[in-house]
């Protein structure tokens, strides 16, 4: 399924698949031919409600995501190693804190995975997403955001567009700052549950913010990605 | 956890090393029919970014070169090892993580010039750099016109990334062996393996015989 | 290079321990810190370095070949592992 451009969610057929957590991701590992062999991993962007499913994005310079971007086509085949992570994972039946999930380009995937499994399990827990992307098209999941958004359950979805603005633009425009994120965050004295995913340097300039707003770092989970 | 029953591949399985084939996986290109790419690697036009550690930022003021192991150590400050002579040299770099790259343009100045103000008879040297990084090699494969210490690639000052302000070139090895950021020289007669070959990577590392890891 | 973080190799290290680690917290032999496995910086190039977020000493390292793995972990003077 394409999501945008350079995105595509695969959705897996896995043997004896085990269920996961929303925030988990696997390992996935590809062998040519010759015996020549890659791996990268790759959140999973479903509920646990759902069958497994990848979101990936293109790399330019990518040796497995343009494969499974542009190549890989139902039937085909790979091997997986997860799902992995007890750290970066949110249960909808865990104590009900607001949820703060910042997301920077790809780095949405895991929590849409939350955010997914929030609505299946019907939680009302207070949430917010700042999702931070490069113009509009490259928003990933950008209907079934707008569908989340508008659910009226206690989720708030802010975006900001970074490079380019469409006209008639009414959201943010520019990089998630300190300013925004006192704007949009529920604010510290809430004691949210913090998740921060994309890429280093979006990840520790957010968790920095978000600390000297007050948050305690404990409460901030984070997911580095590799890529831009 | 072991990779997925469907699909299964365990780490503990030592001699097992054939996934399932992924129809129409390629992978980056291997083998060309030039004579310039050493087994198991691919030619490419990047310059790929890798590290053990973060980039440190040693201003240049504060830089030295120091040979130790000699009859007594012998340091250049930058302004002092930029009076010293330079050579220019276009190589071909490989990497460990299987990227080659032809034709790569360095200026700097050669080991042995280095070497010249050295009263020594060490067998052995070990690299040591800025963040700790350090890799051994015989002085032989760092003498005869076989190593500099490069401060510029492409015509333009070697960027921190790179191992700016300047690194070990030793193309002749695995790139692994052109240490960045490095500071000196530790001349000495017993070989001391260095931040990857004490951890698995070859002691010499050529990669015509395709001397990646122990025991190859 | 830029680094991640521990969640990239949380595969590698269940499958060397048999348990997701992540939520495993480690104390530096350089400065004594403690910190979530998920939390420590992840350099991946020849090998996996992980280090110390405060004061960069070397935690561990994980070089993986075809059919080897070799690992040093002498960076931490202790492992805490949620039984």
């Amino acid at each position: 399924m394409t999501e945008t451009p350079r995105v595509r969610t695969l959705i897996l057929d896995v043997d004896g698949w085990p269920g996961h957590r929303a925030g988990q991701h696997v390992d996935v590992r590809l062998t040519a031919e010759d015996g020549y062999q890659a791996e990268r991993s790759y959140s999973l962007a479903s509920a646990p409600e759902d069958p497994p499913a990848l979101t990936v994005e293109r790399l330019d310079d990518g040796e497995v995501s343009p494969y499974l971007v542009d190549e890989v086509v139902p039937g085909d085949r790979f091997e997986l190693r997860g799902p992995v992570g007890g750290y970066f994972v949110w249960d909808a039946d865990a104590l009900p804190e607001p949820l703060l999930l910042v997301a920077g380009g790809s780095g949405v995937v895991p929590l849409m995975a939350m955010l997914r499994h929030r609505a299946a399990a019907g939680s009302t827990v207070p949430a917010k997403l700042l999702y931070s992307s490069r113009t509009y098209e490259e928003v990933i999941y950008r209907e079934e955001l707008e569908r989340l958004d508008g659910r009226g359950d206690g989720l708030e979805i802010v975006h900001t567009l970074t490079r380019a603005q469409p006209l008639g633009w009414t959201g943010h425009a520019g990089r998630v700052d300190v300013d925004l994120l006192r704007e949009v965050s529920f604010p510290a004295r809430r004691n949210p549950r913090v998740f921060v995913c994309g890429p280093t340097s979006f990840v520790e300039a957010v968790a920095e913010g978000l600390v000297s707003l007050g948050h305690r770092p404990g409460r901030i989970r984070t997911e580095r990605f590799g890529g831009t | 956890m072991p990779f997925d029953p469907a699909f299964r591949f365990n780490a503990a399985c030592k001699t097992h090393t054939v996934g399932i084939i992924s129809r129409g996986f390629r992978g980056r290109g291997r083998g060309d029919d030039s004579g310039r790419l050493p087994p198991g690697q691919y030619a490419t036009d990047d310059f790929p970014v890798l590290s053990a550690g973060p980039t440190p930022h040693t201003p240049l003021d504060e830089w030295t070169f120091t040979i130790e192991g000699g009859a007594e150590p012998v340091r250049w400050t930058w302004d002092e090892f930029r009076t010293l002579p330079t050579e220019t040299v276009t190589k071909d770099i490989h990497c460990v993580t299987k990227w080659s790259k032809f034709d790569t343009d360095w200026e700097g100045v050669s080991v042995d010039a280095l070497l010249e103000s050295v009263d020594h008879d060490r067998a052995y040297a070990v690299a040591f750099c800025d963040g700790g990084y350090t890799t051994n090699l015989p002085v032989e494969d760092l003498t005869g016109g076989k190593a500099w210490v490069a401060f510029a690639y492409d015509g333009e000052p070697l960027e921190p990334e790179h191992g700016g302000p300047a690194r070990l070139l030793v193309p002749h090895l695995y790139f692994w062996k052109s240490a960045k950021w490095v500071r000196g020289l530790s001349l000495r007669d017993e070989d001391e393996p260095g931040f990857w070959e004490t951890n698995g990577y070859h002691n010499y590392g050529d990669p015509w015989r395709e001397q990646r890891y122990w025991g190859d | 290079m830029t680094h991640l973080d521990g969640n990239a190799i949380a595969g590698v290290l269940e499958q060397l321990f048999g348990r997701d680690l992540t939520l495993a917290s480690s104390r530096c032999t350089g400065c004594g810190a403690m910190r979530e496995v998920a939390d420590i910086h992840v350099y991946r190039s020849a090998g996996i370095v992980a280090r110390c977020p405060d004061c960069d000493t070397v935690l561990f390292r994980i070089v993986e070949a075809r059919d080897r793995m070799w690992l040093d972990f002498r960076g931490f003077s202790s492992l805490q592992v949620r039984s």
